[in-house]
Parts: structure tokens; C-alpha cells; sequence
């Protein structure tokens, strides 16, 4: 199979515009992969699904990921007068990175036999801008998972012929897979209650006490 | 009824046409049923919900069938009836401390769960397993295929009416395998046996020699099993041309394991893939060329076969030696910051799993391909059109386990 | 009766018994459980009645798929909060006298899945339990244990007085509230008739 740097040059050749950036993977698996960009979605995924010497004809595996907003420390050099003197000075800033979410695609060739190319999507932010265009019409096997990755992560998927919540019941609020999600305090009674239960039991007999 | 109701009925009883896998997907498709001004199905159709507690659905997993007369109109899964949030449970936990949960996703075949797992670890850590462990890996995958296709053709039988009988004898034999699982992992069914590096425990003493038993007679009752099956005229009646699927559809719908080789398609990941040490075992990938479920039946009686072969193969040159990569930590396990998606072929497909390590001791995402609902994915392209009870067989041969399903 | 005399009867081909006895000698003797798996434990409740456990010895291997055909429930496996309202609405439908198992370390406390948050923290919390078996799963042999400690509870259950059971008690509730799914959790989270939070007392 060709190389992630042939694919990306390729598909920057025939489709304008298209951006494709490369993620690298330094872990022991070396799996890197393609970050493709969302007006293009579609038109790549195509590519990749009929380009002759690619056929990636099989969808396996579709993954959302919650990547949270974050509070990036960096160490800058400043310039500032000191004492009348300008001088170099090391500094913190805090800059907010911003969140997304991501869907992550792992497509192989049964024609070829070869694979994983490896797709990533990602969305602008976690709350408004959460749309992707849906690859449900280029490789029927992401129906359900895109389905789930809705439900689970919130991801709306443009064009996805049935996109309801497949796990969770109708009216359900919120996506309960995302890191900041808050689970139902549920924890009335607990038989053996340690580490983590035990706190959480603790803070509803608190709470109810209060009641 | 209003007649501005159309009924384009021609299309229930027209054979089915798959879409070329470019051609934009007709949904649900091909037939609209009548519909009232709200929305609910009215006239001669009825709406039936079978499930979640139906004796065929094998656990709680529902379809809500629209029906004329008896062909079936529309199908829609519902799923989340054993949503247990292994997913969220495992981001949560340590490595290791998902090994148990695996067990519990297809519950028939905890050992390849594991080996799944294991090896996805293993890639994403860099650890090789001892060629021990690899064979030991590969018997008791291997055995864990032939409890999984003996009791999936029980249950396919039960659900076309024959009650009991082919199910006592796939269990008598299942039991024979589990007591190999207990003896060597100390559970029946959680096995929870595979390490990071290895395996836990080494084969207890006599255990190779049970387990050649257990190969040796095998044949016997899939002959017995399969002279009472194969040319059996109500089997035949029940199964020929019934829920065909075509490759092109199958590949593009992501169906994998003995559902896609049923097509026709070779594509078994112990061949492609070649993980572990498949590649030194000799057997063949069996194909079916019609797609339907008949050919579904064949394919599994026939990979019972070729797994045979496999065991008769590595029971024999099994070596001794150490069990465990010296390099795995059991303890303070933290893999470095990267992602791993691996897969081995399970007994229902493939079976893979994504992480994503940011170098702490838990995952930062973990995700199950699951085989079971991803072949459902076509469920409702190979019921429609067709009489009710063979919704209950083709669910039966896609081989569904909703603990994977739902996880 | 006296026990002599009851012999001395018995020696002349007299059998004597009690209505109590014969009623419910009749009923634990024929248990038909309702066909009715969740998860993991269903198959270790198949294997229960299959060929080496052999569930048909205590009378019980006629599983009905039909709610209102069976006296016995077994909850087996993992019950989620998407399922519990339509275990509970089985339940109901169940004529009386009906009984129920709760198999496994999931239907009896949310087991291993526990920190789900769309696992139902023991079913307990909506129907009345009979029996609990602990295990994950349990092995077919618990699951016996469990139906002959059922055999026993019904065998001790009297025809008539304050202690008579629910379905002699025109009283006592049949039907159980079906919960409603809310926005995260199942409303009510529990029946407070059927279960109670226990206090938690804890020196540390």
C-alpha cells in the first residue's frame, strides 16, 4: 500500500482545496493518520472508497472521541524593561485550547487486502458547531456506529439517513460518553462501598441529609 | 382512510434488489407504508414490536416490523436494552481492569474477547508474547470458535421450530469445552485469562491430554450433528434462498466473519492479517456462493472443521516454556502516548479494539468494534419482503450476542 | 395429625395429608419458569436446563415464553435502566402466585456494570425478590441451590392467617408501578414500597 504522504499528495492533487494533514503516531503500533477537512469529507472518502489502487471497498470501525477544552501552559521568553534595562524574561500564559470532538475512521481493502488507512474528522467546538458530514452514503457499516457516536458524543452528522439515539431511550438529555458528563446520583445504598463508591455514596446521604 | 394514502404495493413482493454500494441508498425503504397525517402506520398494515422480551431474539434486543398480512414491510432495530456502559466503565479503570469486562461482551467467546483485547494492548505497548502463550492463544481461541458455531447452530435450529434436541447435543458438547475452560482459567464462561505479554496461568497438569480427548471426539458428533442436519428437508425448506445477501451489499455494510464468507468473499483475518502465528497452521477459509442462510449453516459446520485442524495442530507441537513477555509490567502499567487499533477474527467477525493511551494508567478512549451490530447493519435488506418467521431465522444466522451489541 | 397415627395408617394403605401440604406440594413441584433472558446469566440458565444440569427434576423445565403461563421469573443478567420498566411490566402481567430469582451479581446490585450510568442498581428496587444468588455468573449448580430454596420458601408458605402469602391476601399489591424514563434516570428511581435504602452505617 502506498504511503499516508502518496495518499495526502494524491488526494490534494485531484480534489482543490482539500486539506489533509498528516497525525503522526510515535507509539509502538505506528498508526498514524490523516486528518481530512469537513467540506471535503464526502469527496475524499469517495476517493479513498474508488481510487483503483486504494479500494478501501470496508468501513471497519468508526470511534468519537471527546477532546475537552483545556488550559494550555506555555513558556514564552518576554522582553521587559527591568530596572531601566531591557531584558529577556521567561513567562507562563494560560491560553484556552479550544475543545472539539472527533470521529475517527479505520477503513481497510478486502479487494486489495491492505489497510488501515486511517480518517479523523473533527468539529469546530463541543457545543455549537458540532456538525460532520455523514460517510453513512459512501460505506453503509457507518449507519449504526454514527448513530452511536450521536447519541453517546452528540455528533450531528449531515446526511445520515436515520440519525436518532440508538443506545439511550427518546428523551434522554445529554451525551453520556463526553469526560464532563455528570451521571445520576444514584447511589442510595451501597453494600461494599470503597474508593470511589464510597465517595459518591457519602455525598448523597450528604446531600439528602440536608434535604 | 383518507385516499390520498398511497400503497405501492408492487414493491413488497418484487425480489429484492441490492444497491451498488455508489448508488444513493434507498431507505427503508424501497416501500413506504401507509402512513396517517401523524405519522403512525394505518390501514392493512400492522406494526408489531417483537421484543425486547421475545423467546428468538436471543437476549433483549427488539424489532419494531411493520407487516402486510405476514411479509414484512419495514424493520427497525432498536437497541440499548443491555447498554452497561463497558465503554465508559473501561475509561475509567485501569488497563487490566478492563481484561474482566471483555468477558462479558460476547459472552460466548470470552477467551477471543480477550485475545482481542490483549493483543491490542500488546501492539500499543510493544510486547510480544511467548511462543507458548501463542499457541495456548490459538487453542483455546480455536476451542472457543467451536462453542460459539455448536451453540449458534443450536439456537438456529430451536428458532425454526425444533425445540430441544439439536440444542442438548450442541450443549453437551459445549460443556465437554468448558471444563477444558475451568480447569485452565477457573471460570466456565469469564475466562479472564489472557495477560498483556502472555497468558496467566500455565495449562494445569493432564490438561493437553483432556483437550485431546475432547478433538478427538469432536468429529463424531458434527458427523452425527451433520447427518442429522445438513440434507434434513425442513432445515433446507427453512434456510435455502432465504435472506440472501450479495457480496458487493455485504462489504459495503461492513458484514464481516462467517456472515461475508457465506458471500462468497474470502476474507478471514487469520489469513489477512496473520496475527499471532496462524500463518504456520494449515486450514482452508470455507465459502459459501449463495449468501443465504443455508449457506451461513455450511460455512459455520465447515470452519468447525478447519478449527479442528488447527487444534490437532498446535495440541501437537505445543512447546514448553515461559508464559508471560519478561519486558510486561503487570503493575504501574503506562503505555505511551498513541493510539492502536487492533483486531483478530472472533467467532461472529471481527472483532477489533481502539485505544487511546495520553500515557496514564487508564485509557483515554476505549472502544469495541462490535461484530454483532455491525451485521445487523443489513438486517432489515434481508427481511424485507419476506414472510415473518423468517425475520426469526435470519436474526437467528446473523449470530447476535447483545452484550456485545449494546455493550 | 399425631405422627403415630399417621404411621399406623400409612401401615394399612391409608395415606393422610393436609390440604396445606397437598396444595403446596402440588405447586413447587411444577414451577414453570418464564423464558426470559438479559444477559450473560441466561445462558448458564440454559445450560441449567439442559442435558447435565438437568433442570426437569424439580419440575421446572417447561419454560413458557409467555408471561401469563409462568409462575417464575428469573431475572438473569444485567438489568438496564431502558429494560427495568419492561421487566417490571412482565412482572405484572405474571399471574399469582408468582415468585422471582434474582441471578447474578448484576440483577441482585448492578455487579461489575454498577458504575453505569444506565444500570439499574439491583431490581430489587422495583419488584419483590425471592431469592438472591450471588455470582458472576453463577454456576448452574447456584441456580439449583436457588430453586430448591425456593421449593422450600413455597412449602412453608400457610393457606390462611396473617402470615399467608401475597396471592391469598387480597390486599397485598399484585401489580407494581411501572417506572417512567426520565431525563437521566429512571422515575421514580425506586419503589419505596418494595425497597427501602438501608442506612449505611460506616465507623470510618
Amino acid at each position: 500500500m502506498e504511503t499516508l504522504e502518496q495518499i495526502k499528495g494524491r488526494i490534494t492533487a485531484i480534489i482543490p482545496g482539500a486539506r489533509v494533514d498528516l497525525i503522526p503516531n510515535e507509539c509502538p503500533s505506528n498508526q498514524p493518520s490523516l486528518l481530512i477537512d469537513q467540506e471535503h469529507g464526502v469527496r475524499i472518502a469517495e476517493f479513498l472508497r474508488d481510487d483503483p489502487q486504494l479500494r478501501l471497498d470496508y468501513l471497519s470501525n468508526v470511534t468519537g472521541v471527546d477532546w475537552p477544552d483545556t488550559i494550555v501552559k506555555e513558556k514564552v521568553k518576554v522582553m521587559k524593561l527591568v530596572e531601566g534595562v531591557e531584558t529577556e524574561v521567561h513567562g507562563v500564559v494560560e491560553r484556552k485550547k479550544q475543545g472539539y470532538l472527533e470521529v475517527v475512521y479505520h477503513i481497510y481493502s478486502i479487494a486489495h487486502k491492505h489497510g488501515p488507512v486511517i480518517v479523523r474528522l473533527r468539529t469546530n467546538d463541543r457545543n455549537v458547531a458540532v456538525h460532520l458530514p455523514s460517510l453513512t452514503p459512501i460505506w453503509r457499516s457507518a449507519e449504526f456506529q454514527e448513530r452511536e457516536i450521536y447519541d453517546l458524543y452528540g455528533v450531528i452528522f449531515d446526511g445520515h439517513p436515520d440519525l436518532r439515539r440508538i443506545l439511550m431511550w427518546d428523551g434522554f438529555e445529554g451525551h453520556p460518553m463526553r469526560k464532563d458528563y455528570v451521571e445520576p446520583d444514584d447511589y442510595e445504598y451501597e453494600p461494599t462501598p470503597h474508593d470511589e463508591v464510597l465517595e459518591r455514596a457519602r455525598s448523597h446521604q450528604a446531600r439528602n441529609a440536608v434535604l | 382512510m383518507s385516499d390520498a394514502v398511497v400503497t405501492p404495493l408492487e414493491g413488497v413482493f418484487a425480489p429484492l434488489q441490492f444497491p451498488e454500494p455508489g448508488a444513493p441508498r434507498q431507505l427503508n425503504y424501497s416501500v413506504a407504508p401507509k402512513m396517517s397525517a401523524d405519522g403512525s402506520v394505518a390501514g392493512d398494515f400492522l406494526e408489531v414490536a417483537m421484543g425486547p422480551q421475545h423467546p428468538s431474539t436471543h437476549g433483549v434486543f427488539r424489532m419494531d416490523v411493520v407487516l402486510d398480512g405476514e411479509r414484512v414491510v419495514k424493520l427497525k432495530p432498536v437497541f440499548g436494552y443491555l447498554h452497561r456502559n463497558h465503554e465508559k466503565i473501561a475509561e475509567n479503570a485501569s488497563y487490566l481492569g478492563s481484561m474482566p469486562y471483555t468477558d462479558r461482551l460476547d459472552y460466548f467467546c470470552s477467551m477471543t474477547n480477550n485475545w482481542a483485547y490483549a493483543l491490542s494492548v500488546e501492539k500499543l505497548a510493544g510486547l510480544q508474547p511467548p511462543e507458548r502463550a501463542e499457541y495456548i492463544r490459538i487453542i483455546t481461541a480455536e476451542l472457543t470458535r467451536l462453542v460459539n458455531h455448536v451453540c449458534l447452530v443450536g439456537f438456529l435450529l430451536q428458532d425454526m421450530g425444533a425445540l430441544g434436541t439439536p440444542l442438548m447435543y450442541a450443549f453437551r458438547e459445549r460443556e465437554k469445552i468448558l471444563d477444558l475452560f475451568e480447569a485452565l482459567s477457573g471460570s466456565r464462561m469469564m475466562c479472564n485469562y489472557m495477560r498483556f505479554g502472555g497468558c496467566r496461568v500455565d495449562l494445569p497438569a493432564g490438561w493437553l491430554e483432556n483437550a485431546k480427548q475432547v478433538v478427538e471426539n469432536f468429529p463424531r458428533f458434527l458427523d452425527d450433528f451433520e447427518n442429522l442436519l445438513s440434507a434434513n428437508e425442513i432445515l433446507i425448506a427453512r434456510t435455502q434462498g432465504v435472506g440472501a445477501l450479495s457480496a458487493a451489499l455485504a462489504i459495503n455494510a461492513g458484514v464481516t466473519g462467517p456472515l461475508l464468507r457465506a458471500c462468497g468473499v474470502n476474507y478471514d483475518l487469520r489469513k489477512v492479517d496473520k496475527y499471532g502465528i496462524y500463518e504456520r497452521f494449515d486450514f482452508r477459509v470455507p465459502l459459501g456462493d449463495h449468501g443465504d442462510v443455508y449457506d451461513r449453516y455450511m460455512v459455520r459446520v465447515l470452519e468447525m472443521r478447519e478449527s479442528l485442524k488447527i487444534l490437532r495442530h498446535a495440541l501437537r507441537d505445543i512447546p514448553s516454556g515461559p508464559i508471560m513477555d519478561p519486558k510486561a509490567k503487570i503493575r504501574g502499567f503506562r503505555p505511551k502516548i498513541g493510539e492502536v487499533y487492533g483486531r483478530i477474527e472472533g467467532p461472529k467477525g471481527e472483532l477489533g479494539f481502539y485505544l487511546i493511551s495520553d500515557g496514564g494508567p487508564n485509557p483515554y478512549r476505549y472502544r469495541v468494534r462490535p461484530p454483532s451490530l455491525i451485521n445487523l447493519t443489513i438486517l432489515e435488506d434481508m427481511c424485507l419482503g419476506r414472510n415473518v418467521s423468517d425475520v426469526v431465522v435470519i436474526l437467528g444466522s446473523i449470530d447476535i450476542v447483545l452484550g456485545e451489541v449494546d455493550r | 395429625m399425631d405422627q403415630g397415627l399417621r404411621s399406623e395408617l400409612s401401615k394399612q394403605g391409608i395415606f393422610t395429608t393436609t390440604l396445606e401440604g397437598l396444595y403446596n406440594w402440588g405447586r413447587r413441584n411444577s414451577v414453570w419458569p418464564l423464558q426470559f433472558g438479559l444477559a450473560c446469566c441466561a445462558i448458564e440458565m440454559i445450560a441449567t436446563t439442559m442435558a447435565r444440569y438437568d433442570l426437569a427434576r424439580f419440575g421446572a423445565e417447561v419454560f413458557r415464553p409467555s408471561p401469563r403461563q409462568a409462575d417464575l421469573m428469573i431475572v438473569s443478567g444485567t438489568v438496564t435502566k431502558k429494560m427495568a420498566p419492561q421487566v417490571v411490566r412482565l412482572f405484572n402481567q405474571m399471574p399469582e402466585p408468582k415468585y422471582v430469582i434474582a441471578m447474578g451479581a448484576c440483577a441482585i446490585s448492578g455487579g461489575p456494570f454498577k458504575q453505569g450510568y444506565n444500570v439499574l442498581k439491583g431490581i430489587d428496587r422495583y419488584i419483590p425478590v425471592d431469592v438472591h444468588i450471588p455470582g458472576c455468573p453463577p454456576r448452574p449448580e447456584a441456580l439449583l441451590h436457588a430453586f430448591m430454596t425456593l421449593q422450600r420458601k413455597i412449602d412453608a408458605q400457610k393457606l390462611s392467617g396473617p402470615e399467608r402469602p401475597r396471592h391469598l391476601n387480597t390486599d397485598a399489591p399484585s401489580e407494581f408501578p411501572v417506572p417512567k424514563f426520565g431525563p437521566h434516570d429512571l422515575v421514580p428511581p425506586y419503589n419505596p414500597e418494595v425497597w427501602q435504602p438501608p442506612k449505611m452505617v460506616r465507623a470510618v
